[in-house]
């Protein structure tokens, strides 16, 4: 730990590191120690991890981020400020140095598109590039432009020097609610629009302040994308279902639902499953690192889960029932109810057969030539023992 | 010894040694299953209002439901496994060929079979001693929707579970877009079953109420009963043979025994 006593060295801004911004910004050694050790705790990094960490904040030169905004409604942005910790947004966004993001821009018009293609001319192959919101394919991405472009261009021409993409929430990620049935605009999650680069998908609506930033910090501290899972989303942070850190889970294993939101067991706090809650189908941190400094989650307020980091969480609706209505048998309607008309129109016509079957095969049914107790010779006497089997 | 006397049969039934015991025990087995598994299915997705008065500590009942779900789903994945091996060292009637409609007869088959048993617009007597060909064919799909059900069963529940093999059938979640239509997917599935028992049931009872062949019976002791009279088709080459016509309804004198 001897690297962490030692101080900032004066250099240009944006050849600082992290540290040695946070210490220009008056944050004091403590802080900054205590900030590493809660974010390495938040990616589930051990001791050693949190050395790393600061080895990293303290000697890596601050990544240069370009943050694009399109379809979206900036609440990715909004909970990564609203972060319990104030080193996060200050440091993170301020420090490690947003180059260029619509929403916090001081530039404005031709100055701030300047700004834009400064930053990935002169970071070429460098720069990190976070991506909130969804890009609109249909009506020739006319859906979404800015300063005269689509998203769609501008997404290609950024995207193209950038060193890493993370997908920020679930519009970048999957489209969120502008991709829902029918998805007007056509709007596409960013990793099937850009090919070749890793894309990281920390999903959630919006995600979890904590996750945003640690996996930027991840980036900055190991240099290189963090394991993900099969959809592109940080197993450190999606690796569990909420369900799976749910503390109302015993409610589940004893069977004790809540019926109905102002009935008893609500209050008594039971699990909400049958009041639709996604928990069993979600992988996100809300269980473990919760929202607002870990104040509450949805399941501790008293709603279930809406599944907010899934693909597709608007069409499985809806959100207050366990079974989900089924895709191309329009809205509301269950796998149960079309089974149960399949099963009723079965044994219908299983009924409807078996009359048939009476009609049409009543040659067959009946004694056949030659079984007639009447029509029979005398009866031969037959040993019970002798079965008969292959007779020739 | 004392002798009984009986009735001499009026036409001879050739006894056939059809579905042998591992057949049998996988036949049941898989039906207690199915049975275990549907059951338990429609509890878990959705719980009954029980034991509201009590507290998380004193109870596990659902947990013991699916408990009992990932058990018979286990026992329902091993059983369809020796069925698929018994299908490639059983007998004729059991053997993995009968399953794949890759020759002509067979689709021949499944058209007769259509118009016979069907629609019943043919009063031909069929002599099928393993299934017939369209039954093969339906099995095929259970094969099918079962294997379905195993993948997507199996991806729901991995991550409940350490061992490797549950593990291998997680791509089956992006590819359906994550857990929650999956799951939505395999509780579809289930009605598959339903209406294959439904259908499944009521056509043993028809073909045993309709050829006397003693197909029920079959599953239970193995054997089914063919009069002699349909003897070129138990013993020719081929398992299955459309006859003549059935001659009229009785009522007048047969012709002599
Ligand atoms: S409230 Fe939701 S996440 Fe929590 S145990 Fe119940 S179903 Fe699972």
């Amino acid at each position: 730990m001897e690297t962490i006593a030692k101080t900032a060295a004066v250099a240009a801004p944006d050849q600082q590191t992290v540290y040695e911004q946070m210490v220009s910004r008056g944050v004091s050694r403590r802080e900054f120690l205590k900030f590493c050790g809660w974010i390495s705790a938040c990616m589930g990094l051990g001791t050693e991890g949190m050395a790393q960490v600061a080895n990293a904040l303290e000697n890596k030169r601050r990544i240069p981020v370009v943050w694009m905004h399109f379809q979206e409604c900036t609440c990715c942005s909004e909970s990564f400020l609203r972060s319990s910790h104030p080193i996060v947004a200050d440091i993170l966004l301020d420090k490690i140095s947003l180059d260029y993001t619509e929403t916090l821009l001081a530039a404005s018009g031709h100055q701030a598109e300047a700004c834009l293609q400064d930053t990935i001319t002169k970071y070429k192959g460098e720069y990190l590039l976070c991506v909130e919101g969804s890009v609109p394919t249909g009506a020739d991405g006319a859906y979404c432009c800015i300063g005269g472009r689509s998203a769609e261009a501008i997404l290609t021409e950024v995207a193209e020097g950038a060193k890493a993409v993370i997908a920020w929430g679930n519009c970048a990620c999957s489209g969120c609610v502008q991709a829902a049935k029918p998805n007007p605009t056509g709007a596409t999650p960013i990793h099937r629009l850009i090919a070749g680069k890793p894309v990281v998908n920390v999903q959630g609506c919006p995600p979890i302040a904590e996750v945003m930033a640690g996996v930027l910090v991840h980036l900055l501290t190991f240099d290189r994308i963090p394991q993900l899972d099969a959809l592109g989303r940080p197993k450190a942070f999606y690796s569990r279902r909420v369900h799976d850190t749910c503390y109302r889970r015993p409610n589940y294993d004893a069977g004790l639902f809540v019926e109905s939101f102002d009935d008893d067991n609500a209050r008594k706090g039971f699990c909400l499953y049958k009041m639709g809650c996604r928990g069993p189908t979600t992988y996100n941190s809300c269980g473990t690192i919760r929202w607002n400094g870990g104040v509450s989650f949805p399941i501790q307020s008293g709603h279930g889960c809406i599944g907010c980091s899934e693909s597709n969480f608007w069409d499985n609706g809806p959100f207050y029932t366990r079974l989900t209505s089924f895709p191309g048998f329009g809205i509301e309607t269950t796998a149960d109810r079309i089974g149960m008309v399949a099963g009723v129109a079965t044994v219908a016509g299983v009924a409807a057969h078996a009359v048939l079957t009476n009609i049409r095969k009543h040659d067959e049914i009946g004694e056949q030539p030659g079984e007639s107790a009447a029509a029979a010779p005398p009866p031969p006497a037959v040993k019970p023992e002798d079965k008969g089997g292959t007779q020739p | 010894m004392r002798t009984n006397t009986l009735p001499a049969p009026p036409h001879a039934f050739q006894r056939i040694y059809v579905w042998e015991l591992p057949i049998r025990f996988y036949h049941w087995l898989n039906a207690l299953c199915i049975l275990t598994l549907i059951v338990t299915g429609f509890i878990i997705a959705n719980p009954p209002a029980i034991n509201n008065g009590s507290e998380a500590a004193f109870s596990y009942w659902f947990g013991t439901t699916r408990f009992i779900h990932f058990a018979a789903a286990y026992i329902f994945v091993f059983n369809l496994l020796v069925r698929i091996y018994w299908g490639f060292v059983g007998n004729q009637y059991a053997n993995w060929k009968n399953f794949l409609p890759l020759r002509r007869a067979q689709y021949r088959e499944i058209f007769t079979v259509l118009r016979v048993d069907i629609l019943e617009t043919s009063n031909k007597v069929i002599v099928a001693i393993g299934h017939n060909a369209l039954a093969y064919l339906t099995y095929t799909v259970l094969f099918l929707v079962s294997l379905f059900q195993v993948a997507s069963g199996f991806a729901l529940y991995a991550k409940m579970s350490h061992w490797w093999l549950p593990q291998l059938f997680t791509w089956m979640l992006p590819l359906f877009g994550g857990d929650a239509s999956l799951r939505n997917w395999h509780h579809f599935a289930t009605w598959f079953f339903i209406v294959f028992t439904i259908i499944h049931v009521y056509l043993v009872f028809y073909h045993d109420y309709v050829e006397g062949h003693g197909v029920i019976s079959s599953m239970a002791g193995g054997w089914k009963f063919l009069p002699t009279r349909h003897r070129e088709a138990v013993q020719g080459k081929s398992w299955f043979t459309v006859g003549k016509a059935s001659p009229p309804h009785p009522g007048r004198p047969g012709p002599p025994p």
